[in-house]
């Protein structure tokens, strides 16, 4: 029987992360990412695996991407300032298709801005923060169950598209506790491995699914990655047509599997003329509105995306077809909003609910832009 | 005069070396006329070849700039990276893979400018990577800037004035971070290098082979050192036996690059440590 159990959102994280299969983990401390870490040092070597505290952000990504190249599913986890120094790597992991994992729980910024408040204003960073054209996908969960549910499939996604995957959590859930289950069995995918590895076989050989089979290092392939543009062989090329094709492959490989990748939550949706867009957090706030308009007679639905990346227009568009009006709120100065339009178009109204200060959004001003008169 | 008799018999002729160890359909390399770096990288191999490692169990990584070309040449797991965070890639390879034999092949910027903390920390940590420092004194892929360990007083192309800075001395800084084997080398002494670094395989934890390369190029031009044979030259005249340096006064070693293994001592190896304490713990309570 699953057992039910009292649990914080950085923990239930790396309960996740383990029950996927991470067996690495190299971090730095910062505030309200730490827990992740420090329960990582207690739990993996439990587990048979291993833990590393690193010297700087940078050194930790790039040592989960070298154990994840030697064939270990690794994490690692920061906040704001972190993730902006960790952009440079995060964009090596792409280009050289290392399956990992990147946990953001995101904290008030600029800068070292309002440690440790909540906030939601990585959105855009973690799409756009490492330099050049590049996939990226982002998970954001809304409870302390989908922070264990939804590292699992981080870790899926990574491994199956051989990408790094970003869990955009935030300081919202990342400190939250409520009492979660935890599932007995959950469904692990590990990357596509090659049967036979030998030094002659093209490292990045082409595929039907644009997902190249990966060879851990140790196991007599022998070949080369780099961050440079490279051929099949994975050696570099200055070929212009090589690296458009490359650099092609990479985003369609993601793009093209937009249907398994991106997941939404509908709530009340079905009637509705009023729809608040939320994630991760601010989803709780927006929950309580949405239930306080229904019971006002207010036909109100909730949309919230759990991926973040790609962002899930075909969903979005659909399920507000028949809306009014969409209240969007955000812990930020206003960054998936503009989504939301580009998405929409102009003849819906818009409303945006954001927060900059380092409160949290409260129902009621949610409920306030629901019931606004426009 | 350096002492050549034991290092000469262990080198393979040019040929074999390259159809053993090098990826000839990579070849020729991109490094300027003249430059050191494909001497370091023959010893490498050669390196290779003595300590009698498994390539198919050796991985060599490297950042970037003139030294990181070297680690695709190679034939063996290659992993060319970002600018000065070779150290903290192979970390995580060495970790994951204990048993993995995991070679740097670094620059004098790319391991103690942009990468002087992973330097230093894995030094500290004391794990079993061979760190060889490709130190040609410039950042020579960019066009010639002063690097750390370019002289005080001498040229770049960004220093245009005079390098006010003080210079690093790799090995010593890598000693001071705790590293448990660091040798200097030189590439005109390229036997010996070959050795060294073979030595520093061997070794058990961090080890660090910091060697003089040569860039005829950038350095040499920015610092009218002459040409290449000219440069050879110099390292000829004024390299020193770390035991010959032992008996020579201050003054006398003012301006010699002094060679050899500078410290070879046993300490636990990080993780190998790691591994320990996984047993102790593996499979406690929740």
């Amino acid at each position: 029987m699953a057992k039910t159990v009292l649990m914080q959102g950085n923990e239930a994280c790396v309960e996740g992360a383990i029950a996927a299969g991470m067996r690495f983990y190299a971090g730095y401390p910062i505030t309200p990412s730490t827990e992740i870490a420090e329960v990582s040092a207690v739990r993996l070597p439990k587990v048979g695996g291993k833990f590393i505290q690193m010297e700087d952000e940078i050194a930790s990504i790039a040592c989960a991407i070298g154990a994840s190249v030697a064939g270990v599913k690794s994490m690692t986890a920061t906040s704001g300032p972190g993730f902006s120094l960790k952009q440079e790597n995060l964009g090596y992991a792409c280009l050289a298709e290392v399956p990992l994992v990147v946990v953001d729980v995101q904290r008030s910024g600029p800068s070292t801005g309002l440690p440790t408040s909540p906030s939601q204003g990585d959105v855009m960073m973690a799409k756009w923060g490492t330099h050049g054209d590049h996939p990226i996908i982002a998970i954001a969960p809304s409870s302390v169950k989908e922070c264990y549910t939804l590292a699992v499939r981080c870790f899926n996604l990574a491994e199956k598209y051989r990408t790094p995957v970003i869990f955009l959590m935030d300081e919202i859930i990342g400190h939250l506790r409520e009492g979660i289950e935890i599932p007995e069995n959950v469904e692990v995918i590990n990357r596509p491995t090659v049967e036979n590895p030998h030094p002659k076989r093209p490292a990045y050989a082409p595929t039907d699914n644009l997902i190249p089979a990966m060879a851990p290092f140790g196991e007599g392939q022998r070949y080369n990655i780099t961050g440079l543009l490279h051929d099949e062989s994975g050696f570099p090329t200055n070929d212009t047509k090589i690296a458009g094709d490359l650099v092609t492959r990479l985003m369609k490989k993601i793009e093209n599997n937009y249907d398994d990748i991106v997941e939404v939550e509908e709530t009340h949706m079905e009637d509705a003329e009023v729809a608040v867009f939320c994630f991760g957090g601010t989803a709780r706030a927006a929950s309580s509105a949405v239930e306080t308009a229904r019971k006002k007679g207010i036909k109100c639905g909730m949309f919230r995306p759990i991926t973040i990346w790609p962002f899930a227009d075909k969903e979005l568009k659909e399920a507000m077809k028949n809306v009014k009006k969409i209240v969007v709120a955000e812990h930020n100065w206003g960054q998936l909003v503009n989504e939301v339009r580009r998405v929409v178009g102009n003849d819906k109204i818009i409303e945006f609910v954001g927060k900059i200060d380092g409160t949290v959004i409260t129902p009621d001003e949610i409920l306030a832009k629901i019931e606004k008169e426009d | 005069m350096v002492d050549m008799t034991n290092v000469s018999k262990n080198t393979m002729n040019t040929a074999d070396i390259i159809y053993k160890y090098m990826r000839p359909e990579h070849l020729p390399h991109i490094w300027c006329p003249g430059c050191g770096n494909g001497i370091i990288l023959r010893a490498i191999a050669q390196a290779m070849e003595n300590a009698k490692i498994d390539r198919n169990k050796t991985v060599l990584v490297s950042g970037i700039g003139c030294s990181s070309r070297a680690a695709g040449y190679i034939d063996c797991n290659s992993l060319h990276t970002t600018h000065g965070r070779a150290i903290a890639f192979a970390t995580g390879i060495k970790m994951a893979h204990p048993e993995l034999e995991v070679i740097v092949i670094t620059g004098d910027g790319d391991s103690s400018a942009i990468g002087g903390n992973h330097l230093i920390h894995a030094a500290r940590r004391n794990i079993g990577l061979t760190v060889v420092v490709m130190n040609n004194n410039i950042y020579g892929m960019t066009g010639g800037q002063y690097s750390p360990t370019t002289p005080h007083l001498e040229y770049g192309t960004t220093a245009p004035y005079g390098n006010i800075d003080q210079p690093f001395d790799i090995a010593e800084l890598a000693m001071g971070a705790g590293a448990t084997f660091a040798a200097r080398g030189a590439v005109y002494h390229s036997a010996l290098l070959a050795k060294t670094i073979e030595k520093g395989i061997r070794h058990k934890g961090f080890s660090i082979i910091d060697v003089a390369s040569l860039c005829p190029t950038y350095y040499g031009r920015k610092n009218k050192k002459g040409s290449a044979v000219d440069m050879m030259r110099y390292q000829k005249d004024n390299t020193v036996m770390v035991e010959k340096a032992k008996t020579m006064t201050e003054e006398e070693l003012n301006g010699k690059i002094v060679i050899g293994v500078l410290r070879d001592k046993e300490a636990p190896e990080y993780s190998e440590e790691y591994a320990k304490l996984v047993e102790k713990v593996k499979g406690g309570n929740k």
